[in-house]
């Protein structure tokens, strides 16, 4: 609270990101603890979390106040403007100081009580377990085993403590192979496809220099090969670009020669780094966030920007893993530089491919605690969670998601979760609310004591499912294709609108099928429920009284429901939001073309009864 | 002309068909006077074939042979966007072939089309001619206002050829003083009115340019029928399609447009809107883009960019907006042209009024706008559709309009998926039929030429076909509710979003998209009965539920 200086401003302005004319909603602005509020005069709020702030920006001063900027990492952006210069300084002091945070327990997941007693907070934890879901997928088995080489952490830091290896493999080679990789990364089980017999492992690049050998090493991924009965060919996919790999090779890193190694195909997949994925999205947001963007200037910073081209890439290499699997019974061990950013992307989505379950909203939080939480993609570095090296920053997981997304939009079927399930959980991948992205490793999870002072999200996620339900979702859908695959042609990629522009409605459909098609569904469970209420009641009554007198209301029992058809017309479209809400209006719609409203001057001047061509008071519909 | 003469081969056996996703398959193939038909032989020569297509031969947009030693591959490129080819065994079956099917698709003369010969039992001639006469829309009119009166002018077409028989005018204004008018707009196409707006009593009127030319003539009679639309002390808007410099221009060969100091109540405004051949040129960039699966995504998105397509959608959808804008919040009366009046400006009204009024949304609704606004309206068709994406013929006046404002449509139905009757098959129909059709609908350039033609007399019309109930169900959108309300769409261009289902339709399978949206109709259907209006109220708490999505960390 030391950092808080003025804890109420009054008479602050919201301007509207998109809009050209500087219509704009007044409120009272509070800092706490936790959150920055503004509350409008219309009662609506806007909460923002302080670990939800990237950036504040102090603009120069204009004749109506001082503007103030912040821009949050669920890519919302707020402008308010300040009246007093003197209020506008001290929020921004106070705001730059509270979204950095130097210390773990300064997070808002160990001040975050959500009135769950200990027993409930330890169950939560519990919800996600991974040795059942290695269990579910069919290791350990004849050729593969749980492993406690790693017991203490001892071999790999950032690594889980259970990992599961050929059988084949013996402890020194482990020990042999973990030295000879980059962070002690060694190859092991990621995904074990039970069909096939055929795995996905994922290790670090190999510190192969221009020529160095490890035989142990060469053992491991021999034993890798050996362990899948169908087919002794593996593939070894390098995710970066042959370049990149070449050039680490000068650091006494690299990647496997083909000749020293038995029985391996190596493929190199050229996903960029995460400096190259970092500046792609920072220039993707000043695209997006222009005001009076035209299409050309839209499309030329979409290509400009490489987004989709990065998605497409990772998408791509996870087709291409899937491929070797499912066509070739091969296994497949994955990496990048370190393997936790790339090598996750692949592995989970390559899993997420092969695997109906992952497509369940319960399998999807497995996954992520798999590939990405266990396996110590850096988190709290990627995510900026504490105050450290912004060159450590990374939207690797926000691509994942993407992908992911990408693939609901090609599948409309195949999922159980909706793209609100996704962008619920990148909102606290960057909240810092719960525990599980907290950190960067399981070890550092341990040491902080994280699952006995904070909460764990899937439980709270699971408790409000219906949200991210999707309605089309058929556990059945195309039964011969437990195996999704995709088309990644070009144009199947599009722009995230409801990502990047979420918290921009006027951009958004009017009308949501989905939103519909859940209440429908939602209802005519309700009813089921009701008739079979009753039906109840009648039998009820029908044992009480005469068998004659009830059978007729029996039989008209099942139709009531029917009945209740009072109008023909189901309102699908009466206007669903209070007169005075801002969300709905039109605003957005005339911003592009907003430079329609400027004619509108002169021609007022000469008849200051023509009222100014202001579109903000259009209410939508829906 | 005899067509038989164009037909060099009629029939060639053993014939490959392959495209358009499916599996390859042999058989016989057949040239009519309008169709190309290949029927394959399952059982053996005597069982009867199979009818593996059935294509019109008008849809041909481009025809490309390629000889490779005893045989050939005819490559047809449809109007529809659709690619096939034809295995042929034997050179000389293989040109005789090709160069019969440019022929008959080349055949310009309306009177020998298809639809004059197309008989289909189920229909009678006369149906679905006239559901939507103006008449009918006059009287709506009349009843709220006696300031327009339906004009019987250019009863044979001598005020205006374009125009249809009957027109809208300010009552004040008598024949006379129109045909005066007309004299001063290009083509003769006077201001006539082309929407009501019901809820202020404003106007929407449209027009060609007026021919001011470089003296900057004026015309009396005009002057005066714009004058009377506008009610003592009130403005208007005349929104000019092309830029301020174009309509400048336009002066020195004779055009021009409505000068300040003769209009002085009527402010102008210039909103540019491609048309012509650069309209076309962008269709055609875009389609090719669309066809080579191969671009990384680098190059697809430079040549989406490089084809303006979405840029026309978004320009022509504010434009769109700023006439309906006018007419419903400032309360004014609008006029839109542009050159001849017959292409953008229709564009611009008939899009306006699908924004502002709940009537042209519903499948009836859309059929009579279509029908008042482009059809009666005068946009020349036959000369806009003689092409498609993939002719290497030279291009005359074809111009994608139509389908521009198809694409507009299905941008709206994409934003408001609850307000339009009608789905995206319906639009998708549209499209084909302008090409190429069996039905004289969409025939000539104009109600004069239909007449001539009698196309009302010896064709059937689309609409009675699309409106028998069985064919009528496929083009429903099950989600529909009548909203009474104006639909405002974003214009931003990360709403724009690109119309997979028309420029991909034959490039990649929808199956898992198609499963969905049957999903989606049956859950619809089943819940039909079952729902009532508390279901709006759900909505409307889900809604708020996102909005309160983020601030759930509290």
């Amino acid at each position: 609270m030391e950092h808080i200086r003025t804890t109420k401003v009054e008479q602050v302005k919201l301007l509207d990101r998109f809009s050209t004319s500087n219509k704009s909603l007044t409120g009272t602005l509070y800092l706490t603890a936790t959150h920055l509020l503004f509350i409008e005069s219309s009662q609506r709020e806007t909460w923002i979390l302080h670990h939800h702030i990237a950036a504040v920006e102090k603009l120069p001063l204009t004749t109506s106040g001082c503007p103030l900027v912040i821009q949050c990492k669920n890519f919302r952006i707020v402008h308010f403007v300040v009246p007093r210069e003197r209020d506008c300084h001290d929020i921004y002091n106070s705001l730059l100081q509270l979204s950095r945070t130097a210390q773990y327990d300064e997070l808002y997941a160990f001040s975050y009580n959500p009135k769950q007693n200990s027993s409930e907070q330890v169950k939560g934890w519990q919800l996600i377990d991974l040795a059942e879901e290695y269990k579910r997928m069919g290791v350990p088995n004849a050729n593969w085993q749980l492993s406690d080489a790693n017991r203490d952490y001892k071999i790999c830091e950032t690594y889980p403590k259970e990992l599961y290896v050929p059988r084949t493999a013996s402890k020194p080679i482990i020990v042999g192979s973990s030295k000879f990789r980059s962070k002690g990364r060694f190859p092991v089980l990621s995904y074990y496809h039970k069909d096939k017999e055929a795995a996905i492992c994922r290790c670090s690049q190999p510190l192969s220099g221009f020529s160095a050998r490890c035989l142990e090493d060469e053992h491991m991924l021999q034993a890798i090969s050996k362990a899948n009965p169908s087919n002794r060919f593996m593939y070894v996919m390098d995710t970066r670009p042959k370049l990149n790999a070449m050039a680490n090779r000068a650091a006494g890193k690299g990647y496997e020669n083909e000749d020293n190694y038995s029985n391996i195909r190596f493929q190199f997949v050229g996903i960029e780094n995460i400096h190259v994925m970092r500046s792609s999205l920072q220039k993707l947001l000043e695209v997006s966030g222009t005001k009076g963007l035209s299409v050309n200037d839209f499309l030329s910073g979409l290509e400009n920007s490489g987004w989709l081209r990065h998605i497409k890439a990772v998408l791509d290499a996870a087709v291409f893993l899937v491929k070797a699997i499912a066509v070739e019974s091969a296994s497949v061990l994955v990496h990048c530089s370190d393997g936790w950013d790339r090598t996750s992307q692949v592995c989970s989505l390559g899993a997420l491919l092969l695997d109906s379950y992952y497509r369940t909203i319960k399998g999807f939080m497995v996954l992520i605690e798999k590939d990405w939480i266990s396996f110590g993609h850096k988190f709290s570095d990627r995510c900026c969670q504490l105050d450290g090296d912004p060159k450590e920053i990374s939207p690797v997981f926000t691509q994942f998601l993407e992908s992911v997304w990408n693939l609901t939009e090609q599948f409309p079927q195949g999922f159980e979760y909706n793209e609100a399930f996704l962008l619920q959980i990148h909102e606290h991948v960057h909240s810092c609310q719960f525990g599980n992205f907290l950190g960067n490793c399981q070890k550092e999870r341990e040491e902080l004591k994280f699952k006995e002072k904070t909460y764990s999200l899937w439980p709270f996620l699971l408790q409000e499912q219906k949200k991210y339900q999707n309605p089309l979702y058929n556990p059945d859908f195309s039964p011969e294709l437990t195996l999704l695959e995709p088309n990644t042609v070009s144009f199947n990629f599009k722009f995230w609108r409801n990502m990047y522009h979420q918290f921009d409605r006027s951009m958004h459909p009017r009308q949501s099928v989905l939103d519909l098609i859940m209440n429908m569904s939602e209802q005519n469970k309700q009813m089921e429920k009701d008739i079979k209420e009753l039906e109840a009641k009648i039998k009820r009554k029908n044992s009480q009284s005469d068998a004659v007198l009830v059978k007729e209301p029996l039989q008209s029992a099942p139709p009531a429901p029917m009945a209740l058809k009072t109008s023909p017309c189901f309102k699908k479209e009466q206007p669903l939001m209070p007169v005075n809400d801002s969300v709905r209006t039109i605003e957005g719609s005339n911003t592009a073309d907003n430079r329609y409203s400027e004619f509108m001057e002169e021609f007022s001047k000469a008849e200051p009864a023509v009222v100014s061509l202001e579109y903000g008071m259009a209410r939508m519909t829906c | 002309m005899e067509f038989a003469e164009l037909i060099k081969t009629a029939t060639v056996e053993s014939v490959l068909l392959s495209g358009a996703g499916l599996p390859p398959v042999r058989g016989t193939l057949c040239i009519t006077s309008h169709h190309l038909l290949l029927s394959s032989r399952p059982g053996g020569d005597g069982a009867p074939g199979t009818v593996e297509l059935w294509l019109l031969i008008r849809n041909v947009d481009a025809v490309e042979k390629r000889l490779a030693g005893s045989s050939g591959t005819i490559t047809l490129r449809c109007k529809d966007l659709k690619v096939l080819q034809l295995e042929i065994p034997g050179m000389e079956e293989c040109l005789n072939v090709a160069s019969s099917i440019e022929a008959l698709s080349s055949v310009d003369s309306v009177m020998m089309m298809y639809p004059f010969f197309y008989r289909p039992q189920d229909l009678r001639l006369e149906a679905g001619w006239h559901l939507f006469p103006l008449e009918q829309y006059y009287q709506q009119i009349a009843t709220q206002t006696s300031q327009w009166r339906l004009s019987g002018v250019n009863r044979d077409f001598a005020a205006c050829p374009t125009y249809p028989p009957a027109v809208i005018v300010p009552a004040a204004v008598d024949d006379e003083a129109l045909r005066k008018a007309a004299r001063f707009r290009q083509g003769g196409r006077f201001p006539v009115l082309s929407y009501y707006h019901q809820k202020n009593g404003t106007v929407m009127l449209r027009s060609s340019q007026p021919l001011t030319g470089p003296n900057r003539k004026r015309c009396r009679e005009d002057e005066l029928l714009l004058g009377t639309v506008l009610d003592e002390g009130e403005r208007g808007f005349i929104i000019d399609t092309r830029s301020a410099q174009a309509a400048k221009q336009a002066r020195m060969t004779g055009g021009g447009t409505e000068p300040k100091s003769s209009y002085p109540r009527w402010k102008r405004l210039h909103r540019p809107l491609e048309r012509g051949r650069p309209l076309q040129e962008s269709f055609i960039k875009l389609v090719d883009a669309c066809n080579d699966t191969s671009l990384t995504m680098d190059r697809w998105l430079s040549r989406l960019e490089s084809c303006r397509w979405l840029s026309h959608v978004k320009a022509a959808l504010s434009t769109a907006c700023l006439a309906a804008q006018c007419l419903d919040r400032e309360e004014a009366c609008v006029l839109v042209h542009g050159a001849e009046g017959t292409d953008t400006t229709l564009l611009v009204t008939a899009l306006a009024q699908l924004i502002l009024d709940p009537g042209c949304r519903t499948l009836a609704g859309f059929q009579g706008l279509l029908e008042r606004e482009w059809i009666e309206a005068g946009h020349p068709f036959h000369l806009r559709c003689a092409r498609s994406a993939y002719s290497h013929a030279r291009l005359k006046q074809e111009a994608p309009l139509f389908l521009l404002f198809l694409d507009c449509v299905w941008q709206l139905g994409r934003q408001f998926p609850f307000s339009l009757e009608f789905g995206e098959r319906l639009l998708l129909t549209l499209f084909d039929n302008a090409y190429a059709s069996s039905y004289g609908t969409f025939l000539g350039n104009n109600e004069k030429e239909r007449c001539l033609c009698k196309v009302k007399e010896s064709t059937h019309s689309l609409w009675a076909w699309l409106n028998q109930p069985e064919e009528k169900r496929k083009y429903l959108n099950p989600l529909y509710s009548r909203n009474a309300l104006v639909i405002w769409p974003s214009v931003e261009p990360q709403s724009i979003q690109l119309w997979q289902g028309l420029f991909f339709r034959w490039i990649r399978s929808s199956k898992y998209l198609d499963e969905a949206w049957a999903e989606i109709q049956r859950l619809v259907e089943n819940d039909d009965t079952s729902v009532e209006e508390s279901a709006g109220n759900r909505r409307s708490q889900s809604l708020s539920d996102t909005a309160a999505q983020t601030e759930n960390e509290r």
